[in-house]
Formats: structure tokens, C-alpha cells, sequence
């Protein structure tokens, strides 16, 4: 149990790669809290794919014991948050934990839209905010730009802004002293009942759900009944401890803390983030605020490729969800796919984050159907219907309009790729909202149909401006539009696993391409194969791919019969793995390659 | 059925695993050796003709195969060994034919005399283009001038004399084979072997093609319209091919592989051979040691240069006759692939394959067409047996 006066509670806002997961392994290594022999990069990313990609896909957590200059000893909480848009939401939850932030800006950049994006969360949680600039060591760094560029862009001082390199380990010290000095101290009463927040939670094979609070009031000690508010359940706490950045148990947890608790809990579904946990007895009456959930927006279908693994699927995912409270699926079949699921994403990362782990913990090849927002259809009866999956349009003679969900996506991009990236929002259905500079970059702010966005956006706009713009957006509504249910047919059969809806302004055009996608992707087969895009009965694309011409062996004697045959034979098992629509094999690629667009 | 291997007869191959360079496109067992020792080989090959005719006992042999590797460097001394103790173990056919793998280059045109001498009735010269610069790229040690005293030469040692063409090379336009085909007619050949460029992993081409330095190579188009054309050609030039990639004047077909082609058994000598073999009613599939010297020293130490033995289940057995017969242009019987596989093919999938105009069939005879043997490899993969 510290004294409130000796903690400090904080998150650290950054753009993706300006070195937050850097900075934290050298405030973990400056305040020792793992040992030289343990320390290994990237300390808080735990998942593979984190750890991969370099991203941080679930808050993580770790306690420094720092004595300061001044020869007091602190504990200094750190709440490292995700940084990609998919996961914006768990971000503003956590920072509802911490009183402040430290924005790591990497000083040879500047500003890009997710220092943007997660800088705004902080100021709305009411945090005090210490800027830091990172990478120093590079020539590149201009670090009185890079200020001037957060006082014009975001509007925070900067003039005590730190200099340092997470590198090299310069300044680091200061951080830490800037933490301590700067950051204020949390708030909250010993001798009240007790109010923890629910900051985050997870599963863990071995110790079942893992309760990430923050406690706000009160005292929280091992073997305590306590009460989850939202719905009442009650638990005996079993365990209680921190994170160092290993578990660590304690005797208690007192006002000010972060910590976890373990209570017999099965399923991360049973606990709700942003809930209050409280005293069985005695405790509060008056919850916190609470956050909503979070509600997925990208919809897709998995499919087994080997369609004897579907129970397989549905064991993974199962597991997968109760560790992953904001993915959802139900059962889906297919005529083309078989049965599969229809899950829904926070986005395209969370989506291939997904995807990947089932993959790859659970050795399930799958087929992943083209991504789709959530369609509101209006009925010509009144009611209104959810969309997920364009397969199941309703029958046009019933719906009176559709709707579709909008964003507002902020870019920043050096000026000389400004025209390209305004050409790119434009070809998406784009309305521009705003245009200023920040510096020699532009600021451009868009009104974007998701479904324009949840694809290959992303990609298309690293690849027109040569990875030098920065994107990010926030869901804004639903608005009517012209839409229209795109189906595909190969070899003259309808597959509904390829069916998009498309604005019908852009169905010539997008029809066009995936048909001519989809000949290069299908294989030649001995025979020639129709590839249409329709809308209705109407057709308004069409490609044919020829048939096979050249498929022998040049040369075949008795010498590697057994290597041929072998070869044939696997050829032969692979094609059963493809799917057959009517006579046609189309690989498992086609169904997400078919979407992209090059332009 | 045990005896099912007399439809195809019976031959000896003989692997030479050495050669002068090694070619950037070839993936066959080849290696450049400075010393070889000619003598240990000599033995070697002998014993391991004395342990497969002990197993075999007395058979009538159709054909003997000296294969590369390229065995016209081989000493002419082992040659003959080979083949005189290949006629002690077993009866030689009235018609055997003897063929040896020749590199037309002037040192081994220099040993032909020895080679008809030692017994060898046939050679297999590998020309491969008729242009100088196309020969270079592909890495060979001759020039067409060359090439072609080796041929006449040959035509004199010999009784007959094939040589091999790659096509479908680099930068080589349709026109180009045209005329290339139709001057490598014009010397009269009973036997020619064509064989479309394939890019082979893990050679020096597969790598190049692989990070996309190998360009030039003709699309599928292409690829097709040549083969089509070396069909037409051949044709009308009196030498209709009887296999995918061999052209031979009517009887004049390479008596080897259609052992190889109709089912038949092959013993399997030297690094790297397979063989065939149908032991009491059992078809085998033998291997041996890949590596030239431990091949040696292997035959040598423990009198086998033998790796592996399988016993070939009866759906192995009937998928290599498919794959094999359907090659030629005589086709698949029917009759005799029920009596290997215990079921027939899957009347479905011919109907289909036939409607396409890939397959005919009439009787018990199965045949590709000449569209079908372009794409033969889709075929088979669909008629192949299932697990
Ligand atoms: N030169 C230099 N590179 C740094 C520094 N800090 C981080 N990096 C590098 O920048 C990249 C992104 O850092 P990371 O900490 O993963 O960024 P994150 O995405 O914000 O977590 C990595 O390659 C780091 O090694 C620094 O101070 N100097
Ligand atoms: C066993 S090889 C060796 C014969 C001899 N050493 C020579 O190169 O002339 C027999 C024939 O296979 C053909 N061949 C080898 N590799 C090939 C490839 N990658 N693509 C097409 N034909 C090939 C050549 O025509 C060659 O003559
Ligand atoms: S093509 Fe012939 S000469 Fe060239 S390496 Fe292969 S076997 Fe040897
Ligand atoms: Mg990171």
C-alpha cells in the first residue's frame, strides 16, 4: 500500500513506430524493475502477433518503483494502450485509469493523425499531458519544429517539452522526473467503500479471467467478496497483485492502484469493462460513469477450407471470444463455403489479428469472405434491418432505402502527395470537410462511407504517398445512399461468397475490376470459364477466362515416375482443398483478392 | 496380372552420373568429377547386374540404356562390360537395341568407333539447339558445326541415331522453331526427341527464374502453339509423334522407353537409377544411392547399391500405368488398367474429359488427343486414382 502522494498513474499516446513500446523497455529497465537477464524488447507486447507486427493490440500494464531525485520513493503505474484506430475505444477506456500522459512524438516526424487521434482522448479524459521527443540520436531529429508543430497542431506548451532518445537511453531520467513532478497525483479515500474500476480483463489458461482494476476508493485485499455491479454477480477474490511487468501478488490494494485480481471467473463475457467492483457487503451504491461497449463494424465470414474442420472452428473461435469481448460471430453457411461464421471486427487489424491467431494457434486454415459494414436497410413496412452479410439482401420490391455507416478520417500527408490523396478520398465516395497545414503537411479531413474505408484504403493511400501519410477516423453515422447488392457468377453460377454491395454510381466500375481480378486469379481449367458481375438479373461485366492449353510433363521416363506421380497426386489433393463452384476450383485467396483495387 | 510386366518387356538401364559442365536448366543426377575412378565403376556396375539377375533369373532382354549424366565419356571398356555381362545373366532379344547418351562434342564423337565396337547399337546425340548463340545460353560445351560432324559421324558408327531439341527457350518466337524444326528435319532423322524448356527448382535457371531474372520465356499461349506446330510439322514430315515429346518414323521408336511407357520392368543400375521390378507376382520400385561416390563405395562394401525397395500397391501400380500410357499415342487399354487397379477409371470423369475433346476412346483403348497430351498433366491429376 502506497500513500496517494507517492503514485503516479499514466498511459503513453503515440503514432504508431515513434517508440512508445521502446520508451516503456527503457522505463522498465531505468527503474530496474526486471532484471538485465530478463529483459527482452518490446517488454509489454505479450502476443506473438503483438510482438510481430509491433503493435500493441490489448492494454498492458507495469509498476516502476522509482525514487526520485528528490530521495522520495514513488510508484510509478504505466498503462501502455493500443495504438492502431481498430482499437481506439479500449484506448479511451484506459485512459479513464490514469491521470495523465506522456505524448511520445518522434522528433525527425512530427505529428501524424494518430498522435492526433490519441492525444484528443487524453485531453478528454483530463489528463495532464508531458510531451516528449523522441529519437534524438538521429540526424534527422528537428526537435524545435517538432515542438512548434505540437504547440500549432494539437495547442499544448511545449516549450518544456523532454528530449530524448528511447534508444540510446538519453533523457529517460528526465522522464521519469517529469513524471513524478509534473503528473498529478491520483485522488481518493482510504476509509470509503470501495469503488475499483474494471479497466480491462482476459483470459488466461491457467488462472482463468484476470481482472485488470484501477481502485478509486477503498481498499481491495485477497479473499474480499466483492460485487460486480453491473449485473450483481458476486466473487470471492482469490488472488490479488501487480504487474512487474510479471505477476506479483500483494497483500491489498489501496486508493490510487493498479492492479489485477483473479476471482474464479470463466469467461471474459462475465466481466464488463468500464463496470464497478465493489464490497459485497458495505459497498458502494454509486457506480462509476461506466463505458458502452464496444460494438463491432466490420463484418466477414470464416470458413474452414477443409470443410471437416468446422467443429474445429467452432472450438477456436469459442475460445478465442472468451478472451476477446468485442468480436462477435454466429453461425453462417454458404452455398459456395459450406458452413462457417459470420464474425464481426472492430476493424480490418482486429479482424486480421483474428484471423491470424486462429491460423495460427489453431492450425485451422481458412477461407476469409470479402469484409462488409453494417447495412441499416429501411423496409418499405417501417421496420429496419441490420445488414452484416450482402448475401442476405432482402428482396429490393420490400426496402424503401439503406443506410451505411460514415466516418470522419483525419490524413496528414506531405504536401506534394496532397493531390493524390484527395483524388484517392474522392474516388471513394469522399466529402471534404477541411483542409489546413500543419507545417509542410497537410491536414485533410473527409466525410468516407466505411465500406470505402474498411478494404484496401489503408493500403492505397501508404502506396500513393509512399508511406508518408498518416490516417485515422472515427465512426460519425448512417446516411442514405444509392446502394446496390453486387453479385458475382462464375461459370454462370451465382457465388454468394463473393456478393458486395456497392454504390451504384461505381457498380460498372467495380464489377469490372473484380471480374478481371478474378481471371487472373481462378486458374485456367479445361474448359472455358464466364466470369460476370451482376446487379439483379442484369449483367454489367464480363470476362472469360480460356481454357487450359499447356499443362505436360517434357520429359517423363522410368527414372522419376514415382516424383511425377507424387506431384500429380498432390496437385490432385490440393484441388480438393479448393472450392468447387459447379465445375470451377477457385482458390481461397480469390475471395479477398477479388476486392482490391488498384486505384 | 502377376505378369503384367511382359506387355512392356524387359530392359536394363545404366546411370553414368558424370558429365563434362553442368548445364544451368538440368536437374537430372549429374556431376562434374575430376578423377574417375573407371575401373572401381567397371566393378561396380557388373556386381550389381549379377545381384539383380539373381533375383530376376533368366528373362529375355529387350534393351539396354546408357544414361546421363553423360555416358559418352564413359570409358568404352565399362560399356562393353556392362553389356557382356548383361548377356550372361539374361537371353539378348533378337531385336535388343543398345542406346547410349552422346554429348556431340568432337572428344566423344572421337569414341564412337569404340562404342558401336563394344556393342552399342543406338545413340541419343543431345544437340539441344541449332543456333549458336541459343546453345551458349543453355550452357553447352559444342557449337552447331560440331553438332552436326558428331551426327554425321554417328550416322556412320550406328545403326540409329536420334538427337534431342529443347525449345520454348529464351527469346525464341514461334517462327523461330519453325524454322529451326524444319532444318533439323531436313538431315533425315528416324527418331527425334523435343522437349519444351522446363524450368527446373533448384538449378541454376530455377533459381534465376524464381527472383525473375530468366526472362523471355514464352507465356502459355505460346508454349501451346508451339507444341501444336512441332505436332504439325513432324507430321507432315513423315515422323508422327508417338509419345508427349518423341517423334519417330513409323518402327522406328525408341524400343527403351516404351518399357518405360507400356508398364514393362527395368532394372535399375548406378546412383540415383529406379528400376522396376516384378518379383512372384509383386511389382517393386526400387532406388539407389544418389551420390556418385558413396553409390561406389556402397556397392563395394556391402554388394547393393540398392537404397529402397517398395512394393507397389495396386492403386501406385495402375496410377503409374495411367500416367505413363497415356503418354504415348497408343493410349491406355482398359482392360489391362481393371486388371491392375481391381476397378476401372471413373466412367464419369472420361465422358466429361471426352465431350472437352481431350480424350477418345473406342473398345477398350484409351488415347489423348493431340489437345489433350498438351494438357495431359490436368488429365491425369483428374482420372488418378483416389486414396
Ligand atoms: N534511432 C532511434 N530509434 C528508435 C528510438 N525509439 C524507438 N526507435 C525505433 O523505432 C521503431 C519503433 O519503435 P517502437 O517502440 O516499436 O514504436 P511504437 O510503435 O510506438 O511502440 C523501432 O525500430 C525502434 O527501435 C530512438 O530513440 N532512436
Ligand atoms: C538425361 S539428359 C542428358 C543427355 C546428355 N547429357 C545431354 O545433355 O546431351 C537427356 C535430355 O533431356 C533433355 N533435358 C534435360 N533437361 C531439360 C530441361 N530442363 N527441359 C527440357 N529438356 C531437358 C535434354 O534434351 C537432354 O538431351
Ligand atoms: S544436360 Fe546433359 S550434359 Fe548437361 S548437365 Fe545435364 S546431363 Fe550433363
Ligand atoms: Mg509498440
Amino acid at each position: 500500500m502506497t500513500d496517494l502522494a507517492h503514485i503516479r498513474n499514466f498511459s503513453i499516446v503515440a503514432h504508431i513506430d515513434h517508440g512508445k513500446s521502446t520508451l516503456a523497455d527503457r522505463l522498465i529497465q531505468e527503474t530496474d524493475t526486471v532484471s538485465a537477464r530478463d529483459m527482452k524488447a518490446q517488454m509489454l507486447d505479450a502476443m506473438d502477433i503483438e510482438r510481430e507486427r509491433g503493435i500493441t493490440i490489448k492494454a498492458n500494464t507495469v509498476r516502476l518503483n522509482y525514487t526520485s531525485d528528490n530521495g522520495e520513493a514513488y510508484v510509478l503505474n504505466l498503462i501502455d494502450t493500443p495504438g492502431h484506430v481498430d482499437f481506439a475505444y479500449e484506448v479511451s477506456r484506459s485512459m479513464r485509469a490514469v491521470e495523465g500522459s506522456l505524448l511520445v512524438v518522434d522528433s525527425t516526424q512530427g505529428v501524424e493523425a494518430q498522435t492526433l487521434a490519441n492525444v484528443y482522448q487524453a485531453i478528454d479524459a483530463d489528463h495532464e499531458i508531458v510531451p516528449v521527443l523522441n529519437k534524438i540520436d538521429l540526424p534527422a531529429s528537428d526537435c524545435d519544429r517538432v515542438a512548434e508543430q505540437i504547440e500549432d497542431v494539437i495547442g499544448i506548451d511545449a516549450s518544456g517539452a523532454i528530449r530524448v532518445s528511447a534508444k540510446t537511453g538519453v533523457g529517460i531520467h528526465e522522464v521519469l522526473e517529469a513524471i513524478v513532478h509534473h503528473l498529478p497525483a491520483p485522488k481518493g479515500t482510504r476509509d470509503a467503500p470501495l469503488k475499483a474500476m474494471l479497466v480491462d480483463s482476459w483470459y488466461d489458461a491457467y488462472l482463468g479471467v484476470i481482472v485488470l482494476v484501477r481502485i478509486m476508493d477503498g481498499v481491495l485485499k485477497k479473499n474480499d467478496r466483492v460485487r460486480m455491479m453491473q449485473n450483481g454477480s458476486v466473487h470471492q477474490v482469490d488472488r490479488i497483485g501487480v504487474f512487474r511487468p510479471g505477476m506479483m501478488p500483494v497483500d491489498e490494494l489501496g486508493p490510487g492502484e493498479i492492479g489485477f485480481i483473479t476471482a474464479s471467473i470463466k469467461q471474459v463475457r462475465d466481466t464488463r469493462v468500464g463496470d464497478t467492483i465493489t464490497h459485497e457487503k458495505k459497498g458502494t451504491d454509486r457506480a462509476l460513469p461506466g463505458f458502452k461497449p464496444s460494438v463491432p463494424v466490420v463484418f466477414c465470414g470464416l470458413f474452414p477450407v477443409d470443410s471437416a474442420e468446422f467443429e474445429d472452428l467452432r472450438d477456436a473461435i469459442e475460445k478465442l471470444a472468451l478472451n476477446d469481448a468485442s468480436f462477435s460471430y454466429e453461425m453462417e453457411t454458404s452455398a459456395a463455403l459450406g458452413f462457417g461464421f459470420r464474425c464481426g471486427f472492430l476493424g480490418l487489424l482486429h479482424l486480421e489479428v483474428v484471423r491470424d491467431r486462429l491460423e495460427r494457434e489453431y492450425s485451422i486454415e481458412l477461407i476469409t469472405t470479402a469484409p462488409s459494414v453494417v447495412y441499416h436497410i429501411f423496409m418499405k413496412d417501417g421496420t429496419m434491418r441490420e445488414l452484416h452479410n450482402p448475401a442476405d439482401m432482402p428482396d429490393l420490391t420490400y426496402v424503401d432505402h439503406i443506410e451505411e455507416p460514415r466516418i470522419k478520417a483525419t490524413i496528414l500527408v506531405p504536401d506534394e502527395f496532397l493531390g493524390d490523396v484527395l483524388k484517392l478520398c474522392q474516388d471513394r465516395r469522399g466529402i471534404q470537410l477541411d483542409l489546413t497545414y500543419a507545417g509542410s503537411r497537410a491536414m485533410v479531413v473527409y466525410d468516407l462511407p466505411l465500406n470505402e474505408v474498411v478494404f484496401d484504403f489503408y493500403d492505397r493511400l501508404k502506396s500513393v504517398t509512399k508511406g508518408y501519410a498518416s490516417f485515422d477516423y472515427q465512426l460519425t453515422g448512417y446516411r442514405a445512399d444509392n446502394l446496390v447488392k453486387m453479385q458475382i457468377l462464375v461459370n454462370e453460377e451465382p457465388v454468394d461468397a463473393l456478393s458486395t454491395m456497392v454504390h451504384r454510381d461505381r457498380a460498372e466500375m467495380r464489377g469490372r475490376a473484380m471480374v478481371e481480378k478474378l481471371k487472373d486469379l481462378i486458374p485456367r481449367h479445361m474448359f472455358k470459364i464466364p466470369i460476370q458481375a451482376a446487379i439483379g438479373g442484369k449483367v454489367i461485366a464480363r470476362e472469360t477466362l480460356s481454357a487450359l492449353r499447356k499443362d505436360v510433363t517434357a520429359k517423363c521416363y522410368g527414372g522419376d515416375a514415382t516424383r511425377k506421380k507424387k506431384l500429380l497426386e498432390k496437385q490432385k489433393a490440393g484441388k480438393k482443398k479448393m472450392r468447387q463452384f459447379g465445375k470451377v476450383d477457385i482458390p481461397q485467396e480469390a475471395f479477398i483478392s477479388a476486392l482490391k483495387m488498384d486505384s | 496380372m502377376p505378369d503384367d510386366w511382359r506387355f512392356g518387356g524387359f530392359g536394363l538401364y545404366v546411370h553414368w552420373p558424370f558429365c563434362a559442365a553442368k548445364c544451368p536448366y538440368c536437374d537430372f543426377n549429374s556431376h562434374v568429377s575430376a578423377k574417375i575412378e573407371m575401373e572401381d565403376w567397371r566393378a561396380a556396375y557388373k556386381r550389381e547386374i549379377a545381384r539383380y539377375a539373381s533375383e530376376t533369373g533368366p528373362r529375355v532382354l529387350n534393351s539396354v540404356y546408357f544414361g546421363g549424366g553423360t555416358p559418352s565419356l564413359m570409358a568404352p571398356e565399362i560399356v562393353e562390360t556392362v553389356i557382356e555381362t548383361a548377356a550372361k545373366h539374361w537371353t539378348f532379344a533378337n531385336d535388343i537395341e543398345i542406346t547410349l547418351e552422346a554429348n556431340p562434342t568432337s572428344v566423344e564423337a572421337g569414341k564412337f568407333a569404340d562404342f558401336r565396337h563394344a556393342g552399342v547399337s543406338r545413340v541419343s546425340l543431345g544437340v539441344q539447339a541449332l543456333n549458336d548463340a541459343d546453345l551458349r545460353r543453355l550452357g553447352r560445351l559444342h557449337d552447331v558445326a560440331t553438332a552436326m560432324t558428331a551426327l554425321e559421324t554417328a550416322r556412320n558408327a550406328f545403326d540409329r541415331v536420334s538427337f534431342d531439341l529443347i525449345y520454348a527457350r529464351q527469346d525464341q518466337s514461334l517462327s523461330d522453331w519453325r524454322q529451326e524444326l524444319t532444318t533439323a528435319l531436313g538431315f533425315s532423322p528416324e527418331h527425334l526427341s523435343l522437349y519444351q524448356l522446363t524450368i527446373e527448382s533448384g538449378t541454376a535457371f530455377g533459381d534465376r527464374f524464381r527472383r525473375g531474372k530468366l526472362p523471355g520465356l514464352p507465356d502459355e499461349d505460346l508454349a501451346a502453339d508451339m507444341f501444336i506446330l512441332t505436332q504439325d510439322i513432324c507430321d507432315a514430315a513423315g515422323l508422327p509423334a508417338y509419345e508427349v515429346s518423341n517423334h519417330a518414323v513409323p518402327g522406328q521408336e525408341s524400343r527403351h522407353n516404351l518399357i518405360y511407357w507400356h508398364g514393362g520392368d527395368y532394372v535399375g543400375i548406378g546412383p540415383g537409377a529406379h528400376g522396376r521390378l516384378t518379383l512372384d507376382g509383386q511389382r517393386h520400385a526400387t532406388t539407389t544411392e544418389l551420390s556418385p561416390g558413396k553409390w561406389l563405395s556402397q556397392v563395394s562394401r556391402t554388394g547393393t547399391g540398392e537404397l529402397e525397395r517398395e512394393a507397389l500397391r495396386p492403386r501406385d501400380h495402375a496410377g503409374e500405368y495411367l500416367m505413363m500410357s497415356l503418354r504415348t499415342t497408343e493410349g491406355l487399354d482398359m482392360k489391362r488398367y481393371r486388371d491392375i487397379a481391381g476397378k476401372p477409371i471413373n466412367m464419369f470423369d472420361i465422358n466429361d474429359l471426352e465431350n472437352l475433346g481431350l480424350l477418345q476412346s473406342s473398345g477398350d483403348r484409351l488415347q489423348a488427343t493431340r489437345d489433350g497430351r498438351a494438357v495431359l498433366n490436368a488429365i491425369i491429376t483428374r482420372l488418378l486414382p483416389d486414396d
